[in-house]
């Protein structure tokens, strides 16, 4: 069909434009920004003087961490008493706090791994503080096991070395697998994050004035010289590091649940657990990102690379994942009811109508369920003050949803006469509060020293970026231009056509 | 006292990644074999301009992948079960000095191997991201703090807007004035001789 034909069924129907157009997307880089403009606004958000809030946030980090410190010592001067937990409530806030952090981070994996995979390229302005959270909440997620042990410096026995007793882990125990779990992921995701920042940290060493900084952006930077070479190298390990990731986040939490799931405690003995727990901590990991992430854009002035678009995104999948979890909780109750169990069904009814804790029961459905459900309406999406108050929520609601299934469950186990309402101490509560110290201090020595947002993986999806782009006007990424490949692989005849 | 120097290349300078795709393909054409493309992203579609073929880390990853499988069937068969005595290799199990660790009421035989699933499945995941991390740093050449290019005055471009294409001189068609004018004609600019100091 020619264009004269298409125009002239064009002045026959004007209803119809003729052919079918592939919608503008919206651009990923606001106000056409240049190479140099990127590369000045991030790097200099480390060469130049933190703002105030930086150091108003700084200091309490750093003292609540030294908090966090003095709880971990006060326990292993005292012992484990010194937490709430009694019989039967064997597992409390410690556990909870873990699940809690370990799940923060799995939203860092799902956009490092799973939207790269899916060829998201909004992902780009987000991933790198996305996978710096992963990292600092498994360090957090990491110590509550480790001093739950009650005695920490023999948690060396959870790793695999021959010892003087000839006695080996039980590698049939989820206990086990969780700890070749949390430390894989910690492993790679430690080892998908350096290899990002590898050409950023190369930007910053060639900006340095020669010194220390110079120096130690060089070392780590690898003498990296931004050669296709290597380049064709590196997209295929980080191909192949996002190929790997992608089941390890999903194989992470569900041998979290595992945990759980392979009692025989009434509440926790169900199949629905490893979705459920995925969903979840992708639902609770999102919501810290933006929890983070605003703030971050807001104070550096990102706002041309965080674009409405980048937080609508992520409303949208929070509000997705909020509502699978809410059909997890909804799932569960029925099942419990449908199994015809007895305790089963006692657990739920004492979770969510007339046990003892049922508060927490409420404000995890509410925090989770229904606060998410105000990102159908657009204007929501948008508005980052609703934005930030639902995210606040899905925090909070995720931390409760924890301590329903893992605290509130044990309170009220198969004998009555065991039956004990649990109470946190002053040390699990500070020691909880003392984690975010160390989180939001790790996050902030971050920003001061490394670049927040991938700088050379956003330049790659700037219009101009695409070789293949002839017209540099263009808004946005065309999906022509992402799919078209150089015109000698195009045959001949087809390209007559 | 005198600095000994020896050529490295012909650095040149291009405008955007359109204009040094071309130029990678006319480079390409004209038969060069030692020659990069520098550039502050990957650029779509460069390798087949440069006509570099793929790379041969998927391969090294799935090797240290299936070791992963293997160190971790290895580690929890010798230590959880019979099965190495069961095939005749009793001895592995005396020289490591385990024995089958009889709990939960699980099978000591081959066929608890569903609850080892979990670890296998990590630990290849783990040793196939290492091999990735390492087999990059191997095939790429880094870390390498040093090199010629690095004396070049305007190559620090590479990490903020600056697109690059260096010829090297080891390259058997290099020529101080055939090369230079291969780069003019195809567009490049500000286009400087790096030497290296001995």
């Amino acid at each position: 069909m020619s264009a004269e034909a298409a125009t002239h069924s064009h002045d026959h129907a004007p209803a119809y434009s003729g052919a079918p157009r592939i919608l503008d997307r919206e651009p990923l880089v606001l106000n056409n920004r240049s190479y140099s403009w990127i590369t000045n606004r991030i790097c200099g958000i480390v060469e130049n003087k933190q703002p105030l809030l930086w150091w108003i946030l700084f200091v309490p980090s750093v003292l609540l961490t030294g908090l966090m410190a003095f709880c971990f010592i006060y326990l292993i001067s005292t012992g484990v008493g010194v937490w709430g937990q009694k019989q039967p409530v064997a597992w409390a806030w410690d556990i909870t706090n873990f699940v809690f952090w370990i799940g923060i981070g799995h939203a860092g994996t799902l956009i490092s791994a799973i939207l790269f995979l899916t060829r998201q390229k909004w992902r780009t302005s987000v991933n790198r503080a996305a996978e710096a959270m992963t990292i600092f909440a498994v360090m957090c997620a990491g110590l509550f096991p480790a001093f739950h042990v009650g005695r920490v410096w023999m948690v060396w026995f959870l790793a695999p070395i021959p010892n003087a007793n000839a006695i080996w882990q039980n590698f049939k125990s989820p206990l086990l697998w969780d700890v070749f779990a949390v430390s894989t992921y910690f492993s790679v995701s430690a080892v998908f994050w350096f290899l990002g920042l590898v050409p950023d940290l190369a930007t910053l060493r060639d900006r340095c004035k020669p010194g220390l900084r110079k120096t130690m952006y060089g070392i780590f930077s690898l003498g990296w010289r931004g050669a296709n070479r290597h380049w064709s190298h590196y997209e295929t390990a980080y191909m192949l590091l996002a190929a790997l990731s992608t089941p390890l986040v999903l194989s992470v939490h569900s041998v979290v649940s595992f945990d759980f799931a392979t009692s025989i405690v009434p509440g926790w003995h169900t199949t629905i657990f490893p979705p459920y727990f995925v969903a979840g901590a992708i639902f609770g990991g999102f919501a810290m990102v933006l929890t983070l992430m605003i703030p971050v854009s807001k104070i550096y002035g990102l706002s041309d690379l965080i674009t409405p678009k980048h937080i609508d995104n992520m409303a949208k999948i929070i509000l997705l994942t909020g509502t699978i979890v809410g059909y997890a909780y909804s799932m569960e109750f029925f099942v419990a009811y449908y199994s015809a169990n007895p305790f089963e069904l006692q657990t739920f009814m004492l979770r969510g109508l007339y046990g003892p804790s049922t508060w927490a029961y409420y404000f995890m459905f509410g925090f989770n369920v229904f606060a998410p459900q105000l990102f159908w309406y657009r204007p929501f999406r948008h508005n980052l003050w609703v934005v930030m108050l639902v995210c606040m929520c899905v925090n909070a609601g995720m931390w409760f949803e924890r301590y329903v299934i893992i605290a509130t469950t044990l309170e009220r186990h198969l004998i009555p006469g065991s039956w004990r309402t649990y109470e946190a101490t002053w040390v699990d509560k500070y020691t909880f509060l003392g984690t975010f110290g160390f989180f939001m201090m790790l996050f902030l020595l971050f920003l001061r020293f490394l670049p927040v947002i991938a700088i050379g993986e956003v330049k790659g999806v700037l219009p101009q970026s695409n070789a293949h782009n002839h017209d540099h006007g263009k808004e946005g990424v065309q999906e022509e231009d992402l799919m078209a490949y150089p015109d000698r692989h195009v045959p001949r005849e087809a390209a007559a056509v | 006292m005198s600095t000994l120097k020896r050529v490295h290349g012909y650095l040149a300078e291009f405008d955007g990644a359109a204009d040094i795709y071309h130029a990678a393909e006319q480079v390409r054409d004209a038969g060069y074999q030692r020659w990069d493309v520098h550039s502050p992203f990957p650029i779509h579609g460069m390798d087949d301009a440069m006509g570099n073929s793929r790379s041969v880390l998927p391969k090294l990853v799935f090797v240290g992948g299936m070791t992963g499988t293997c160190v971790a069937f290895t580690l929890q068969t010798l230590t959880q079960t019979n099965f190495w005595s069961s095939i005749g290799l009793g001895f592995l199990q005396t020289l490591a000095e385990t024995y089958p660790t009889i709990v939960q009421a699980k099978p000591t035989d081959i066929w608890t191997l569903p609850a080892f699933f979990p670890v296998m499945f990590e630990l290849t995941i783990l040793f196939s991201a290492f091999t990735t991390l390492f087999g990059l740093l191997a095939l790429m050449g880094l870390p390498r703090l040093n090199h010629p290019l690095f004396a070049s005055k305007q190559f620090g471009k590479f990490s903020d807007d600056g697109f690059f294409v260096c010829i090297e001189a080891r390259d058997p068609k290099f020529s101080q004035e055939g090369t230079k004018a291969l780069l003019e004609k195809i567009g490049g600019k500000n286009i400087e001789l790096v030497e290296d100091e001995l």
